[in-house]
């Protein structure tokens, strides 16, 4: 039973700013995945939260208790590393049960406790081997139950999947969830993998630069996603991002070569002409003909057996990517940009404008 | 993943290994073979005779209290030797392994000893040790301690240990450096969520990963405090006083040299290589054996 608040939270390394100010609150139970490209940050706040870094400036709270000055021994953690951080000298029940010794449980309890999880997580034939004897998926495993017996008030994960093949990994993510669940232990997960932090997550943070893009549940960073970043980032293949104008009162978006686009939820604040990114995920490019239709020449085709990812370059040299059910080939492709599935952003600042 | 290279015909593959072989030959296996000759004959003391007498010289070795001394000396002293060089090695490379300012400075500094003659490092200590001029000579017996190695056989035990210690602490520190530097952070990290604190660390996590260095460094150091503290010993002490100093290697030099009892001296250098052999063996054992991780 715990919560974790992060309040303001900054790192520098050497005056060189990687974290800018974090603010998070997680709930009893949640997972909260951290997710965002290479080197923004994630590991450090991760780490931050062990005590393995100390903040620059800002508070980590567990359970209402300002542990910031803390080492990671009295914070009641326990973090799975991406390379695992087995002992290697130690048999499994040796690292799975370090832990407990330390902390002067009784040896039957010990036990138990580390047999319990073994049979959990289905190592329960492995406890007298040596991490160098386990395959990738059983360390993972072994490494999962280093954090489980400890029985701690936060879990953290740093990119624990990313070592193990693709069939593995989607294995071992669901079996996370699962574990996590059951437990109903609070946690941060780490990647840099969308995929995961979508499938895992109660609520995701991109992270863009050492900032908070947005937090929010899955979907939500799916469906309306806060700035051009999070809409990039999110989504496979990415989404389009097209130049335009605002016009009409609001109302209407004018693209490069003339067409008008009508917003179907309403009109955005804003003087007219200003520069606008109009963003259109590639499932929802609809091929088909029309006055406002766009013609694009076909680059490169990509058939992923039930669908077909085609990219294409537009009128102004405007790529655009669609995602098309079954097989497709062909040299042209005119596809109409719906006005419902329309996200609307500010070009200047890369904020989604709302109606 | 090794490659083998697959030679035609006999000559080549063996003018490329006739330096090796002939280095070998000459200064291992033909100065190996005479000493072996050597212990087994006695011969007068002008070299004018010499008569075979089987393994008469061993007896006679391995029941001399002399060489029983020096061997106690040996044991004595190698052990000392090790276990400080070894020790303080590994302190000083734990505090070099902690990420300070000017860590390079003081890693170059503490391998500078590795690169003195031992010699010079024995007068260096003389320097210091005198007990008329030298300056911790001179402090000790101003605190009262009547410091003096020419006399007191413990003393001089003491400066020799200290100084085989100094000249071989580089090396060991060399090697716990490289040791504790491959041990994995994350895994250190690990145990410090785990709620281990910084000396149970060191007991439970760094020694046992840091053990087949230390093995090595243990049979390195052995063998160096045997054989190879020749030099120190002869130049701060002479083996005294009273042959309180005296080890194996160096009754060896005084039997061999000085005294020109060559059966018996020769004798004694075989029960040395005997002794060799043993350490190697073992070392070549755990090597083999890999006690890595
Ligand atoms: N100890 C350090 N000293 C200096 N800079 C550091 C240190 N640790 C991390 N950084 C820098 O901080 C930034 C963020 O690093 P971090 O490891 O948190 O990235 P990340 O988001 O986890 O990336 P990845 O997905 O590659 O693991 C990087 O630019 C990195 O170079
Ligand atoms: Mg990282």
């Amino acid at each position: 039973m715990a919560t974790l608040s992060l309040r303001d939270v900054r790192k520098s390394f050497n005056a060189t700013p990687v974290l800018h100010g974090i603010d998070l609150e997680v709930a009893d139970g949640e997972l909260v995945v951290i997710v965002g490209a290479s080197g923004c940050g994630k590991s450090t706040l991760l780490r931050i939260v062990a005590g393995l870094e100390t903040p620059t400036s800002g508070q980590v709270v567990i359970n209402n208790r300002d542990v910031t000055g803390l080492e990671p021994a009295d914070r009641d953690i326990a973090m799975v590393f991406q390379n695992y951080a087995l002992y290697p000298h130690m048999t499994v029940f040796g690292n799975m049960a370090y832990g407990l010794k330390i902390r002067g449980l009784p040896r039957a309890e010990i036990e138990k406790r580390v047999k319990d999880a073994a049979e959990i997580l289905g190592i329960g034939a492995l406890l007298e081997r040596r991490p160098k004897q386990l395959s990738g998926g059983q360390r993972q495993r072994v490494a999962m139950g280093r954090a489980i017996v400890r029985e701690p008030a936060l879990f953290l994960f740093d990119e624990p999947l990313s070592n193990l093949d693709a069939k593995l990994r989607v294995q071992m993510r669901a079996e996370i969830r699962r574990l996590q669940r059951r437990l109903g232990v609070t946690s941060l997960f780490v990647t840099h993998d969308q995929v995961e932090a979508m499938t895992l997550g109660d609520r995701l943070v991109v992270m863009n630069a050492g900032r908070p893009a947005q937090v929010a549940p899955p979907m939500e960073i799916f469906s309306r996603p806060a700035d051009t970043y999070v809409a990039g980032f999110i989504g496979s293949p990415a989404m389009n991002f097209i130049p335009a104008t605002l016009e009409e009162g609001g109302a209407a978006a004018r693209l490069a070569k003339g067409t008008v686009i009508r917003f179907a939820d309403g009109p955005r604040p804003g003087p007219a002409g200003m520069p606008l990114t109009l963003g259109l995920r590639p499932e929802h490019v609809v091929p088909g003909d029309g006055p406002d239709s766009v013609p694009l020449s076909v680059e490169l085709i990509e058939p992923l057996g039930s669908e077909t990812v085609v990219h294409g370059r537009g009128p102004g040299g405007l790529a655009i990517t669609a995602r098309l059910p079954g097989a497709f080939s062909g040299a042209a492709l005119p596809v109409r940009l719906p006005a419902g599935h329309l996200h609307v952003f500010d070009a200047g600042t890369g904020r989604r404008l709302d109606p | 993943m090794q490659k083998k290279v697959i030679f035609r015909g006999r000559l080549l593959p063996i003018a490329l290994l006739a330096p090796q072989l002939a280095v070998t030959f000459v200064f291992f296996f033909w100065p190996a073979g005479q000493a072996i000759y050597q212990s087994l004959l006695r011969e007068d003391a002008f070299g004018l005779s010499r008569e075979f007498v089987g393994l008469e010289n061993f007896q006679e070795v391995l029941s001399d209290p002399t060489w029983l001394n020096a061997a106690l000396n040996t044991v004595v002293f190698s052990g000392c030797v090790a276990a400080l060089a070894l020790g303080l090695a590994l302190f000083l490379a734990v505090q070099a392994d902690k990420s300070l300012r000017g860590a390079t400075v003081y890693r170059s500094l503490l391998i500078w000893p590795y690169a003195v003659a031992p010699a010079v490092a024995a007068v260096l200590w003389l320097f210091l040790f005198q007990p008329e001029v030298g300056m911790i000579g001179r402090g000790l017996r101003a605190v009262g301690i009547p410091w003096d190695y020419r006399l007191n056989g413990t003393h001089a035990m003491v400066l020799v240990v200290i100084a085989a210690v100094w000249k071989q602490l580089a090396y060991n520190f060399i090697f716990f450096l490289a040791g504790l530097q491959s041990i994995p952070a994350s895994v250190l990290e690990a145990a410090a969520i785990d709620g281990a604190r910084p000396a149970r660390r060191f007991w439970t996590i760094i020694f046992p990963l840091l053990s087949p260095t230390t093995f090595f460094l243990l049979v390195v150091n052995l063998t160096y405090a045997f054989f190879e503290t020749f030099g120190i010993i002869h130049a701060l002490t002479n083996g005294g006083p009273a042959k309180a100093t005296e080890t194996l290697i160096y009754k060896v030099y005084v039997d061999g040299v000085e005294n020109l009892n060559l059966g018996q001296s020769a004798a004694q250098s075989v029960i040395l290589m005997i002794i060799v052999i043993a350490l190697t063996a073992i070392q070549f054992r755990a090597v083999e054996k890999k006690v890595h991780y």
